[in-house]
C-alpha cells in the first residue's frame, strides 16, 4: 500500500523534558494507526508534529502526495494550511474548541467548504444538511446554534465539519474523550463506517486501548517520548512485549 | 496450505517480575487442502498459543509458518502488517471462542462484514449473512440487532457465522462447538466438513470429541514445553 505520510527522527523538547525522543513512523492510505500511552507520553505532541501544527526541534514529516514526497518545511507554511483547509482533517477532543459556537450548525460545516473554494450557497446549505445526515444529526437542526446541541451532538458535528471536504487523512485527539459511554459507542461506530465508507488514513491518539481495539489496524505505544512497542493492533494488544505495554494491558478492567 | 516448523515461543511477564514461560519448543504442524488437524493435549500444553500464532495474533520468536497466498507461499511470521491483513481477508479465517464487536452494529452487518471486506456487492452480502445465521439457528428477527443483548451460545453463532459466511484455504477453529447445544453443534460439524470437501485447511482445537471425532483426520498432540507447571492458557 502506498505511503501516505511518514515521520523521520522526531524529536522535540519542552524544557528539559524530551516530549518526542527520535520517532519514526509510517502511515499508508486508507490505514488507521493508533498512537496510546499515558498522559505525559508525547502522543498528543506527536499528532500535533504530524499534522504540522507544531514545527520539531528536529526531524521531518514527509507527506506523500502522488508521485512526490515532501516534507511540510519545505512546503511551507502556507501550502501546509492549505493541506489542513482541504485535504486533511483534525478532530479535537473538545468539539467546543474546534467549533464555532455562535455561527449555526451548517455555518460551521459550510464554513470549512468555503474555505477551499467553495461558493454556491444552495449547494453548500445541501451538502451541510447531507452531513448532518451523515451523523445522525437531523437536518432540521442545520440552522440552531451548536450551544444548543449535547455533548455527542456536538462531537459529531465537528466530525461532519472535518470530513465534509472528502480530506485522505484525518487526525483525531481522543475523538471520545469526555463523553458517556453510550455516546461513545455511538461515536466508535460512525467514526468506523465513515472511515470505511470513505477509505480515510486515520491517525488517532487515545489512551483507551479498547477504542484502538476496535478501529486501528496498527498500533503505536509511546513513553516517555519514544515508541517502546508497535504492530498490528491484536498482536500489541494480545501478546504485548514490553513491559509498559503489559502493564497498560493489564489495567484495563474487563466489562 | 499451511505448513509450520520450529516454532519457538516462550512469553515474559514482565509484571510478575520477569517470569519466562516457554510455551512452544520447536513445534511444527503441516496441514494439507481439505484436511483438518485437530490439537490435543492437556491443558498448557500450548495449544491456543499454536493456533494464535498461526493467525499471526501471538509474534513467535523463531520458527517459519509458511501459508499458502494463491501462488506462492509467504513467511507469516516475517510477514509486515499489510501482508497479514491482506491473509486474513481471505486467506486465512479465524473463529476466537468468543465474539468481539462493536456496540452498535446489528448481528446480520457484523457477518456481511467478512463478505464487504472481500468487496463484495452490500445486499449480496446481507442476504449471504442472513442465510448462514438462519442456518446457525439465529432467527431473522434477531439479525438487525446488536448481539451485545443476545446469549452466550447465540453470540458464538454470530461469531461462527461471521466466519463461515465466506469460503477460506485455512481456516483456524478455536473451541467451535462450546457452549452450543447439540443441534447447533451437528449444524456446526455439517458446516466443518463441507469447508474440508471445498477444499479447505482446518485446525481445530475442540474439547467436545464427539464432534472431534467426526471432523478429524488426525490429531497432534502437543506436550507442555520444558517442565513449566505453570498452565498458560491466554483468556
Amino acid at each position: 500500500m502506498t505511503p501516505l505520510l511518514q515521520a523521520r527522527g522526531l524529536t522535540h523538547r519542552f524544557g528539559r523534558v524530551p516530549a518526542l525522543d527520535d520517532v519514526s513512523l509510517l502511515l499508508r492510505r486508507h490505514e488507521i494507526l493508533a498512537i496510546v500511552g499515558e498522559s505525559g507520553s508525547g502522543k498528543t505532541t506527536l499528532l500535533n508534529v504530524l499534522s504540522g501544527r507544531l514545527a520539531p526541534q528536529s526531524g521531518d514529516v514527509l507527506f506523500h502526495d502522488g508521485s512526490a514526497a515532501l516534507s511540510l518545511a519545505a512546503r511551507g507554511e502556507i501550502a501546509v494550511r492549505k493541506l489542513q483547509r482541504a485535504r486533511w482533517g483534525y478532530v479535537a477532543q473538545d468539539p467546543r474548541a474546534a467549533l464555532r459556537l455562535d455561527i449555526t450548525a451548517g455555518g460551521n460545516i459550510g464554513e470549512r467548504l468555503m474555505a477551499s473554494g467553495a461558493r454556491n450557497y444552495a449547494e453548500i446549505r445541501a451538502t451541510a444538511s447531507r452531513w448532518l445526515e451523515a451523523v445522525e444529526i437531523d437536518p432540521q437542526r442545520l440552522d440552531d446554534l451548536p450551544r444548543t446541541f449535547s455533548g455527542g451532538m456536538l462531537q459529531r458535528l465537528q466530525i461532519a465539519a472535518t470530513l465534509v471536504t472528502d480530506p485522505e487523512l484525518v487526525f483525531m485527539d481522543e475523538p471520545t474523550g469526555g463523553l458517556d459511554v453510550s455516546v461513545q459507542a455511538r461515536i466508535l461506530d460512525l467514526i468506523r463506517s465513515l472511515v470505511r465508507r470513505l477509505g480515510l488514513a486515520v491517525l488517532l491518539v487515545t489512551h483507551d486501548i479498547g477504542v484502538a481495539r476496535l478501529l486501528a489496524d496498527r498500533l503505536i505505544v509511546m513513553r516517555h517520548g519514544r515508541i517502546v512497542e508497535h504492530g498490528l493492533t491484536d498482536q500489541v494488544l494480545d501478546d504485548p512485549h514490553h513491559e509498559y505495554t503489559q502493564l497498560l494491558v493489564a489495567s484495563v478492567l474487563p466489562a | 496450505m499451511i505448513r509450520a516448523e520450529g516454532l519457538d515461543k516462550t512469553f515474559t511477564l514482565h509484571l510478575q517480575g520477569g517470569v519466562r514461560l516457554a510455551v512452544l519448543r520447536d513445534a511444527a504442524i503441516t496441514v494439507r487442502a481439505g484436511e483438518c488437524v485437530v490439537l490435543a493435549g492437556p491443558s498448557g500444553a500450548g495449544k491456543s498459543t499454536l493456533l494464535r500464532a498461526l493467525y499471526g495474533n501471538y509474534r513467535i520468536d523463531r520458527g517459519r509458518i509458511m501459508v499458502r497466498q494463491d501462488d506462492a507461499m509467504v513467511d507469516l511470521a516475517q510477514a509486515d502488517p499489510q501482508t497479514i491483513i491482506a491473509l486474513r481477508r481471505a486467506t486465512l479465517g479465524y473463529v476466537s471462542q468468543f465474539l468481539r464487536a462493536m456496540p452498535r452494529v446489528a448481528a446480520r452487518d457484523i457477518v456481511a462484514e467478512t463478505l464487504l471486506a472481500r468487496s463484495l456487492e452490500p445486499a449480496i452480502a446481507q442476504r449471504r449473512a442472513a442465510a448462514m445465521l438462519e442456518r446457525l439457528g439465529i432467527a431473522p428477527r434477531l439479525h438487525a440487532l446488536p448481539p451485545a443483548t443476545f446469549s452466550g451460545g447465540e453470540q458464538q453463532r454470530v461469531n461462527l457465522a461471521r466466519s463461515f459466511v465466506a469460503a477460506w484455504p485455512i481456516l483456524l477453529l478455536d473451541e467451535p462447538t462450546a457452549s452450543l447445544d447439540s443441534a447447533n453443534r451437528d449444524e456446526v460439524v455439517r458446516l466443518i466438513n463441507e469447508v474440508k470437501s471445498a477444499g479447505t485447511a482446518v485446525i481445530g482445537i475442540l474439547h467436545d470429541t464427539a464432534s472431534r471425532d467426526r471432523i478429524a483426520d488426525r490429531t497432534l498432540t502437543l506436550t507442555p514445553a520444558v517442565d513449566d507447571t505453570a498452565a498458560l492458557e491466554p483468556a
